[in-house]
């Protein structure tokens, strides 16, 4: 129903428009040009605005809020700096497909294209890395163009949207009414699948002999983890998730081999080169999952379900195209591959799955333990996943020790692992984590980072404090950029070229947590790490903070370098699984490489 | 790489253009000839846009325009069903020696003189590449002085319209 159009400042019909597509919470920093916006937004009941420190950090926790709950994260910035600012955040969850919307400020229309004060065009660079974006000059076309941008953020495959508002009409006088007419003759995403390609897809998957569920974060995008698990108990076939998928399937589900890719199991990698058929859902064939795109997977035959039909056959050649929903397409074959079960067909694959049991057991993920008795950090992770348990959500920075957290932790439910996979936004745990938070309350959220990632975007941890948003942060301390220098130790003859940020020494962790009204621990031996996780997990009314301060030579295992094949996987410095000629013989090989 | 023409009816809002021309360039996909004006129904614009790629690359293009909100409809046009024009404005060298032999070669080409000055006159010629090209060669010897080119547009033939749901569009493959 229509409400009657009422008189107001184009301000306070942006305000409405916001409470009335359903924001509860916009994280943002005023400035000249969308100051008018914040006079109204002073008065709204529904919405919570946090102040942030950084738009930066702004743009994130939308993403972390968003991939929590699954509802969209607003952000919202002044023209110029501030909107450039939120420029790594648009294109973060361009690339991870997070569905937020960036509302900012622009100079007065009749200023736009003078190089006015504070003014960028906004629009125009966010052009590539926006699901779309609007410029609004016209005060009437505010309600129209936040409908839209939600609408568009959130449907089909979610993305990032962008609403730039001249400062003149958010000062004019407007009319408002809600809902306004939507105007999107060129938007149509497709979510139901066609019966004839499920249908298709069914049957390569009841003649294939080496199946495997190659599952991406589409999935999780999709609600479609129930759907999933009724879809590999009734076929058996072994699962793999994708960095963006964890948390899609049990960890702890028989059928699941972890995750594929270039830090992935051997079982998962080797079980995707050797398939002959893989039933890709919600992903992207992105190259940290490939390797070496043309000796990927050579045998296999592709199913390739997805919301985006520019994914389909972007990379890898789909046999059996789907386009549509998640959800739907995995409930559609799940309902067709069980009438046939009923009918006695379903795929053999017992012998798949000894070969594939072979390599699992042959390679189980692992670590050493440093001999010198400083700390391992996959020790601290795997502890820490252990104690805050499978309830709880992660969000961590880019690096080893997002690797980590990707192989170490146990996820068991979506929505629980928040990271940046496409773009590798250091920095984003933090304000993430403090995003999820906000949007889960009665979650414990444990943002787990880099001592290089921290100090991207630690600021935030004041406005956690101020704001009663208690995460917990765990710094995985190895005084270095612990990814760059494994490259380097493992590419550059050692050649330690500006990775040592010295972070053990300057700053001091523990320190400035206490100045940011945190609780600051320190954790620097094995014997000490589950009470200081146990002593954290206690503190629930401000934020903490604990440094581990870990060994700097742990690397990230196993490894396919970039730019080779899968079959090259590496489990350890120039250790290498032998693949002999016979199926499913498998041994350990020391070459140098 | 073979040239496909590409008919695509966009919502006519501002940045329309660059947002198409910025996914080209950002996807590294070479436009070959663009042009863009109104059609018959309000509101909306139609380009034809000339791209030289194989046929996955292609299949890609027009996969991504389609996911521009502003972008309504894509229909590939091939040369065998459509009708496709370029409007060509030369000024050639012409003076009385020349001028009758330089008239001749519009005349044969269909085009005609829109402007005369003592030594040189300026044709306007219309048609598809291959006779624009024999056109100018034609006209070289004489001393070309100065050329502009429109890009290609193209229309399908037959009764139909590009806005008849009967044509179907390039849109997704399953």
């Amino acid at each position: 129903m229509t409400e009657p159009s009422e008189q107001l400042t184009g301000a306070q019909s942006l305000i409405r428009s916001l409470e009335s597509v359903g924001v509860d919470t916009v994280f943002g920093i005023p400035g000249g040009a969308i100051l008018p916006a914040y006079d109204p937004m002073f008065d709204s009941q529904k919405i919570r605005h946090i102040l942030v420190r950084h738009e930066q950090g702004a743009g994130h926790a939308a993403e972390g809020y968003a991939v929590a709950t699954g509802r969209v994260g607003v952000c919202m910035a002044t023209s110029g700096p501030g909107a450039t600012n939120l420029v790594t955040p648009i294109a973060d969850a361009y690339m991870d497909s997070v569905p937020i919307v960036a509302v900012t400020g622009q100079v007065p229309s009749g200023a736009i294209g003078t190089d006015a004060f504070q003014e960028a065009d906004i629009s125009g660079i966010t052009m590539p890395i926006t699901k779309h974006n609007f410029l609004v000059t016209d005060p009437a076309e505010i309600p129209r163009a936040i409908a839209e941008a939600f609408h568009i953020a959130s449907t089909g495959r979610p993305g990032p949207v962008l609403v730039d508002v001249a400062k003149d009409a958010l000062q004019s006088r407007t009319s408002f009414s809600w809902p306004p007419t939507m105007d999107l003759p060129g938007y149509r995403p497709v979510s139901k699948p066609h019966a004839k390609q499920v249908r298709e897809a069914a049957r390569l998957i009841l003649e294939s002999r080496r199946p495997v569920l190659y599952v991406g974060g589409g999935v999780i995008k999709a609600r479609a983890a129930a759907e999933l698990r009724r879809l590999a108990d009734l076929t058996g076939i072994p699962v793999v998730t994708t960095l963006m998928a964890r948390g899609a399937f049990p960890d702890s589900h028989p059928s699941h081999l972890g995750m594929p890719g270039m830090h992935g199991t051997v079982a998962a990698v080797t079980a995707l080169q050797k398939a002959d058929l893989l039933i890709a859902l919600g992903t992207r064939f992105d190259d940290r999952v490939t390797g070496q795109l043309s000796s990927f997977a050579p045998l296999a035959k592709i199913i390739h379900a997805d919301i985006d039909p520019a994914e389909i056959s972007k990379n890898r050649v789909a046999d059996v195209p789907i386009v549509g929903d998640c959800r739907d397409v995995i409930a559609d074959l799940a309902a067709t591959l069980e009438a046939e079960a009923a009918a006695g067909r379903r795929p053999d694959i017992e012998a798949w799955w000894s070969q594939v049991n072979q390599w699992r057991e042959t390679f189980p993920l692992g670590y050493e333990t440093p001999a010198d008795g400083t700390l391992s950090p996959q020790y601290v992770i795997q502890q820490l996943g252990r104690i805050a348990g499978p309830e709880a959500i992660y969000a961590s920075g880019v690096g080893q020790h997002q690797m980590w957290a990707a192989q170490f932790i146990n996820y068991e439910n979506p929505n629980t692992w928040l990271n940046s996979g496409g773009a590798g936004t250091m920095g984003y745990a933090v304000p993430a984590a403090m995003g999820a938070k906000v949007g889960r309350p009665d979650a414990t959220v444990w943002a787990i980072d880099g001592d290089g990632c921290f100090q991207m975007t630690n600021q935030e941890l004041a406005t956690c404090a101020i704001n009663n948003i208690p995460i917990k942060v765990a710094i995985i301390n190895n005084g270095a950029l612990g990814m760059v220098r494994q490259w380097q130790t493992l590419f550059y003859n050692g050649r330690y070229s500006n990775t040592d940020l010295h972070s053990r020494r300057i700053p001091d962790f523990v320190k400035l947590a206490d100045a940011y009204g945190c609780v600051g621990l320190r954790c620097e031996s094995a014997d000490s790490v589950d009470a200081t996780i146990e002593k954290a997990m206690a503190i629930d009314d401000v934020p903490v903070v604990v440094d581990f301060v870990v060994h700097q030579d742990a690397m990230v295992w196993p490894m396919v370098a970039a730019g080779t094949s899968n079959d090259d996987i590496m489990i350890a410095r120039s250790m290498a699984p032998i693949w002999d000629r016979d199926e499913g013989e498998t041994g350990v090989e020391l070459e140098p490489r | 790489m073979s040239k496909h023409t590409l008919s695509v009816l966009v919502e006519d809002k501002p940045g329309v253009l660059a947002r198409i021309a910025g996914l080209f360039s950002r996807r590294g996909f070479n436009i070959d000839s663009l042009a863009v004006g109104p059609t018959e129904q309000p509101g909306v614009s139609r380009m034809t846009i000339v791209v030289a790629v194989d046929e996955l690359p292609l299949e890609q293009v027009t996969k991504q325009l389609n996911k521009l909100v502003n972008v309504v409809k894509i229909v590939e046009l091939d040369q065998s069903s459509s009708v496709q024009r370029e409007l060509l404005l030369v000024k050639v060298r012409a003076d009385a020696q020349t001028r009758s032999s330089v008239l001749e070669t519009v005349q044969l080409f269909r085009a005609k003189v829109v402007d005369v000055a003592t030594d040189a006159v300026t044709i306007e010629a219309t048609g598809n590449t291959d006779k624009l090209a024999a056109f100018l060669r034609i006209l070289e010897p004489f001393g070309i002085k100065e050329i502009v080119q429109s890009g290609m547009v193209a229309v399908g033939r037959g009764s139909r319209s590009i806005t008849d749901r009967a044509l179907r569009p390039v849109e997704r493959s399953a």
